[in-house]
């Protein structure tokens, strides 16, 4: 069920009404049974995938629980007869035993994300590696559907345990109220990755019909649909036709960076809101996802602001445990020893970096677009960080350089954008060479040039001048509204203005209506990261 | 105390860690500075911080990675 379609709107509609007539104590029943309807409306076989990945790792997270309450208690009730060093290998060895069940529901978990996600990938590689060596087999790759949200739920449940497991947040007795957490509709598609600790008790508290929540959610989803349906899709006719034209390069690969930077923020950032403006109908804020992430003045900066809980997620739960565990405090000391202080406390933190990163391109798709992908930003990040020294000497040098402030903070968000943009259009090719080839020929095909000057590049691509005028218009929309959204969201702001809210709502219905890419025959795009 | 300043200092020698109580929050110590710190910690004072003590509270002031220091020694 896409968040375009009608059965969606009318499936949000029956249960907010259903939500606020039941007794808060159930109204959480609501929540779940609408969840289940969402996930089987887009296909009844995905069920058993996550109600697989629901009862593991709630009777993991039950089990490591019941191991931490015992052994907390053996230990008040042992310490005046225990050493400290006992209690330390006590603890150890209690620790070590709940380690075990972790480990075990982790790798059935993301076995059955890699399985499903994955097998394709892997065995055309293993078929492109026997037909290099002029074997004349080939493994068949079987056609395997990827389970609605698979990427986004994994990703809670895992959190969820790995919290249980670090005493961070509380195991849920009940399996109803745990499946709700995992499947909770309006984040199935593409997140956030929600953390339970935060989302878990606004689910279930039952939340009060409240005005304020309710004319902020229509206001989100609104301003959702405004970015996606007439802001991303519309600049996607322009995208579309660079990558499957011919001949499409130089000053093209330009307009494919700045266009394609529209569209995905457009898409995801719209997607989000909807996201976002659903669960607010039902009184549930959710942690937010985006901040401003083009005004970032470098890639690390971007990070912090893009897709903020995927990227805590692996900071979080892959990033810091493998860069502090007993292998890589190893590799550290080898390296030290061996290559000096400098290089060798930077070699093991760049390399679990860059495994993160790989990971997370890895995360995103099964495609060696992905994997490089992720590559080149660990390596930016990483190219960054060795240049912080220099960049500090520059700014010595320079001190009325300001990168937050003026032309050289302007300039530092547009090289930013530009950087994060060339990169991101190994996305928009999935193919590796052909991506390198494009962006390369930025810099040489400057006959190209001409088609911009003459108006060519405007009116190759399909998309009209008013279409243009359009997207530039509303393109300043955001950006002004997301900047004056600092201190507080427009959706909360307007919700105390009913007047100012009707017309900013009417204004959005009309500008959807009129400038929407939709219509008979038109299927709404589906959002890029719902295939995530 | 003295030694950990020292290892801050290290890293950004232009802050002043007695004062300073955002340094996470603040953006002054990133992910990458936070693993050199702990590694230079385990180093220095045989204390090793595990990943689940990861947390901006942790880390926004020497005063409170100190706290950390000696409550995992304890």
């Amino acid at each position: 069920m896409s968040y375009t379609t009608w059965s969606f709107v009318a499936l949000i509609f029956a249960a907010v009404l259903l939500y606020y007539l039941l007794p808060k104590r159930i109204r959480w029943t609501v929540l779940l049974c609408a969840s289940v309807i969402f996930y089987a409306a887009g296909g009844g076989w995905y069920l058993p995938f996550i109600a697989a990945t629901v009862i593991t790792t709630h009777i993991a997270a039950r089990a490591i629980s019941k191991m931490a309450s015992r052994a907390e208690e053996y230990i008040s009730l042992h310490r005046e007869d225990m050493s400290k060093e006992e209690r330390k290998a006590y603890k150890a060895k209690e620790k070590g035993r709940r380690c075990a069940v972790l480990v075990a529901v982790l790798v059935l978990n993301f076995g059955i994300l890699a399985v499903m996600k994955y097998t394709g990938f892997t065995l055309n590689a293993v078929n492109g590696l026997l037909s290099a060596f002029g074997r004349g087999v080939t493994v068949p790759v079987p056609d395997l559907l990827l389970p609605l949200g698979i990427s986004f739920y994994t990703f809670r449940a895992t959190g969820y345990i790995i919290d249980v497991y670090r005493g961070k947040t509380e195991a849920e007795k009940n399996i109803f109220r745990y499946a709700l957490f995992v499947s909770f509709f309006p984040l199935v598609l593409q997140g956030p990755i929600s953390r339970h600790s935060k989302l878990a008790p606004q689910l279930f508290e039952g939340n009060s019909l409240r005005r304020e929540n309710i004319t902020a959610g229509i206001f989100r989803i609104l301003w959702g649909y405004f970015k996606k349906v007439a802001i991303a899709d519309t600049a996607l006719v322009g995208v579309r036709a660079v990558i499957s034209g011919e001949g499409f390069t130089g000053m093209y690969a330009l307009y494919l960076i700045i266009m394609y930077s529209v569209v995905i923020y457009g898409d995801f950032t719209g997607g989000i809101d909807i996201t976002m403006g659903v669960a607010r109908l039902f009184g549930i804020r959710l942690e937010e996802n985006f901040k401003r992430p083009f005004s970032s003045r470098s890639t690390q900066e971007y990070w912090n602001r893009w897709h903020i809980t995927m990227g805590s997620w692996f900071t979080d739960y892959l990033f810091y445990p493998m860069s502090v565990s007993k292998p890589m405090g190893r590799l550290t000391k080898r390296c030290r020893t061996r290559l000096g202080k400098g290089i060798g406390m930077r070699l093991p933190v760049y390399l679990a970096t860059l495994i993160t990163w790989y990971l997370t391109g890895l995360w995103h798709g099964a495609g060696w677009n992905f994997i490089v992908w992720g590559l080149i930003n660990g390596v930016i990040i990483l190219v960054s960080r060795e240049l912080e020294p220099l960049y500090a000497k520059f700014h010595k040098k320079f001190p009325s350089l300001d990168t937050q402030k003026g032309a050289y903070g302007v300039f530092c968000a547009v090289r930013t954008f530009l950087l994060m943009g060339s990169v991101r259009i190994l996305d928009c090719y999935g193919d590796v060479p052909r991506t390198f080839a494009s962006f390369g020929s930025i810099f040489y095909r400057f006959d190209t040039w001409k088609d911009l000057f003459n108006g060519s590049i405007i009116t190759n691509l399909g998309v009209g001048v008013w279409q243009y005028v359009f997207l530039a218009a509303a393109t300043l929309v955001v950006f002004f509204v997301t900047r004056r959204e600092r201190d507080e969201l427009a959706c909360d702001k307007l919700s105390r203005k009913p007047v100012l809210w009707a017309v900013a709502c009417t204004a959005l219905i009309f500008v959807i209506v009129i400038f929407g890419s939709y219509g008979i025959g038109f299927d709404s795009n589906q959002f890029i990261y719902n295939q995530f | 105390m003295e030694q950990l300043i020292e290892i801050l200092k290290e890293l950004h020698d232009d802050v002043d860690y007695n004062e300073c109580e955002t340094l996470v929050e603040d953006g002054i110590l990133n992910s990458l500075d936070i693993v050199a710190i702990i590694t230079e910690i385990d180093d220095r004072f045989d204390v090793r911080i595990p990943a689940e003590e990861i947390l901006p509270e942790n880390f926004n002031s020497a005063k409170a990675l100190w706290e950390l220091i000696e409550r995992l020694d304890d």
